[in-house]
């Protein structure tokens, strides 16, 4: 009856011409960066954050929400027309999609990603709908020790997920851990690492990082290369966009391996929709009659993965929403957004705000309508996207992220901040450093350090409160077995191989 | 990044980020570490300074125990071109506060598409100068964000 109440409200809320407008931009928006290779969602959302503060809070989730699964959908056009991935989550659909579009089967493969990714992204916002509000009732009872104990269990997390290894893994998001810290102390009013700048005072702005490793990153590692992929024809007309009926009847099972796959992945912290769509497909290769013929342009093999990525980010809101904890770069940079609009995501954010929860998960089922209608007999238009020439495309992202930063502060100094995180990000994927735990440390720095200290003051000093309450026990304990995981060789052959596959 | 750049590349950052841990340690060192209201400024940062400083170490000793990677030479020209941009980039935000955004944002992008890109000084020009007027109309005229000014007012 709740949901119920709470999904009237939400059509009521997502319904408004103002947020229905924003919602198609977001997932507009989304599809165009999906489908442009070297800008990806963390990187868009980061430029596009601090144009939404002047925005309607409810009104500039919708949209970030629109351009985080939109992209999602338009991730799949590269992979299949060019064998080269939008973003990170559409790589294993270059597998079988572009073996389907040298068969000349493009408009096969590109319209069952979209009805994969339509079917799974409902399913994927029917499990948020379904899963985070009892959650969030049962994270109530969660005191600073468990928070604690959450946070660096995700943290754990998504260092045991990031990279090949997990030393730089950690050590990024030690020094997440280290940027969070500079600033004033709010216990203490002691300035830490400020380097005697006032301007660091109030802390390095989460944006400016967030840009500078994802945005500037991405541009300056690009820009390494003046080479352009070639480009396969994209059918013309909606007809050829659409799979046959056996197409559909073939793909049955792998709409709801990924879009159950994609959920269950998307709520673990580190999980993101990359591993989704690696595990769906290997789970509908493992469980398929033809699994000799995948990697030779088999339907399942795109639909499968397309699927569980969209799928995923219902999943990764429930952690987001209702614990405060983000599961991955994108979702750090959802929560550091709802941070700065006055919202405190976590057990409460559902109850105190029900038009922004409900809104939300409305707005993503009539955002992934959108994309449906969208994708399927716009794929010609938006593959013209991929014209854009690089020179001119890189500047416009470099203007962009200059603009982004400014708007936050007004400030130069931020500018300069901007340049120097821009080289970190670049200087981290040559020496292969991941940045999602960079930008996790960041985001969960300060709620750790809160939480910490509340923790020890509540015990007087005593670490084994930690230790002591059965949730945070298990919570510290996963976290630390997690970590020892690279100590254990068979485990660690095993992650090291899902990695690389 | 290929095998061998990467492996020195190891020694080199672990050695950077171990001198970053010990940074951290010391200026920790002089914060309060623990007072009588609970953990102190320098509760925090003092440990993840030492995990810092342990695993940076740890780096740097798994790269020197590892055995000799075979050596693919670093591609010195793709770095350089995205060293290039960076600069490029350092400069037009320096040049900011004369020459304001619009100008600055314009010369940036027209060194992007001439030396980046070798494109025609004409092409690159036309680029330049769209971009330049672009974001001049959509964000300060458009939407109201104050960009950089310059000495010429915008």
């Amino acid at each position: 009856m709740e949901i119920l109440q709470g999904l009237w409200d939400g059509f009521s809320v997502a319904l408004a011409p103002a947020n229905l407008l924003w919602c198609f931009v977001g997932v507009f928006l989304g599809t165009v960066v999906g489908i442009l290779p070297g800008l990806g969602p963390p990187a868009t959302i980061a430029m596009l954050l601090p144009l939404t503060f002047s925005m309607n809070p409810t009104s500039a989730i919708i949209m970030l929400a629109g351009i985080y699964y939109g992209a999602k959908y338009g991730g799949s056009t590269t992979s299949i027309l060019m064998n080269v991935p939008g973003e990170s989550a559409s790589v294993v659909t270059c597998i079988d999609g572009y073996q389907m579009a040298k068969k000349g089967r493009a408009g096969a493969a590109l319209g069952i990603a979209a009805i994969a990714s339509f079917v799974a992204g409902t399913v994927g916002v029917l499990g948020l709908m379904l899963v985070a509000p009892p959650l969030a009732k049962f994270a109530l009872s969660f005191s600073s020790p468990e928070y604690f104990a959450l946070m660096s269990l995700g943290l754990a997390l998504v260092v045991l997920l990031a990279g090949r290894s997990i030393i730089k893994a950690l050590l990024a998001a030690l020094v997440g851990l280290w940027i969070a810290s500079v600033g004033t102390d709010l216990f203490s009013t002691t300035s830490r690492f400020t380097f005697g700048q006032m301007e660091l005072l109030s802390g390095i702005d989460f944006v400016v990082v967030a840009i500078g490793v994802f945005a500037l990153g991405e541009v300056l590692a690009n820009m390494e290369s003046r080479e352009d992929t070639p480009l396969l024809q994209v059918p013309k007309g909606l007809k050829n966009l659409l799979p046959t009926w056996q197409d559909i009847k073939d793909c049955r099972f792998a709409f709801a391996n990924g879009a159950i796959v994609g959920f269950l992945v998307g709520t673990l912290p580190g999980g993101g929709s990359t591993i989704a769509s690696f595990l769906s497909y290997g789970l509908e290769k493992a469980v398929s009659r033809r699994r000799e013929q995948f990697g030779t342009g088999v339907i399942e093999g795109v639909a499968a993965p397309e699927g569980a990525n969209n799928s995923e980010t219902g999943g990764a809101l429930v952690p987001l929403l209702t614990l405060g904890i983000p599961g991955s770069g994108t979702t750090a940079i959802l929560l550091a957004a709802l941070v700065l609009w006055g919202f405190k995501p976590g057990p409460l954010f559902i109850p105190e705000h029900p038009d922004l929860f409900w809104g939300l998960v409305v707005s993503m089922y009539i955002g992934n309508v959108m994309l449906l209608v969208l994708n399927l007999p716009l794929v010609p238009l938006f593959a013209q996207v991929l014209r854009t020439p690089a020179y001119v495309l890189y500047p416009l992202i470099l203007g962009v992220s200059l603009v982004g930063v400014y708007t936050v502060s007004g400030s130069m100094f931020d500018l300069m901040l901007l340049l120097v995180f821009g080289l970190l990000g670049y200087l981290m994927r040559k020496l292969d450093y991941p940045a999602a735990p960079l930008i996790l440390g960041l985001a969960l720095g300060a709620g750790m350090e809160r939480a910490l200290r509340q923790s020890l003051m509540m015990s007087q000093g005593e670490l084994s409160i930690l230790v002591s309450r059965p949730i945070s026990a298990v919570m510290l304990s996963l976290a630390v077995l997690i970590l020892l995981i690279p100590l254990f060789g068979k485990f660690n052959a095993w992650r090291l191989r899902a990695l690389e596959q | 990044m290929e095998g061998g750049t990467r492996a020195s590349g190891d020694l080199w950052s672990g050695g950077a980020l171990a001198l970053l841990g010990v940074y951290i340690v010391v200026q920790a060192s002089q914060w309060e570490y623990s007072g009588p209201d609970g953990p102190g400024p320098g509760f925090f940062p003092l440990w993840y300074g030492i995990a810092i400083l342990a695993l940076a170490a740890l780096l740097v000793v798994s790269h020197l125990r590892r055995a000799p990677a075979r050596r693919n030479p670093i591609d010195w020209r793709r770095v350089a071109r995205a060293l290039s941009t960076w600069l490029a980039l350092a400069v037009s935000v320096a040049l900011f506060k004369t020459l304001g955004f619009v100008v600055g944002f314009a010369l940036l992008t027209y060194f992007i598409v001439a030396a980046m890109y070798r494109k025609s000084l004409k092409t690159a020009a036309l680029v330049a100068l769209a971009t330049g007027a672009g974001f001049y109309l959509v964000f300060e005229v458009a939407l109201g964000v104050a960009l950089p000014a310059g000495v010429l007012g915008f």
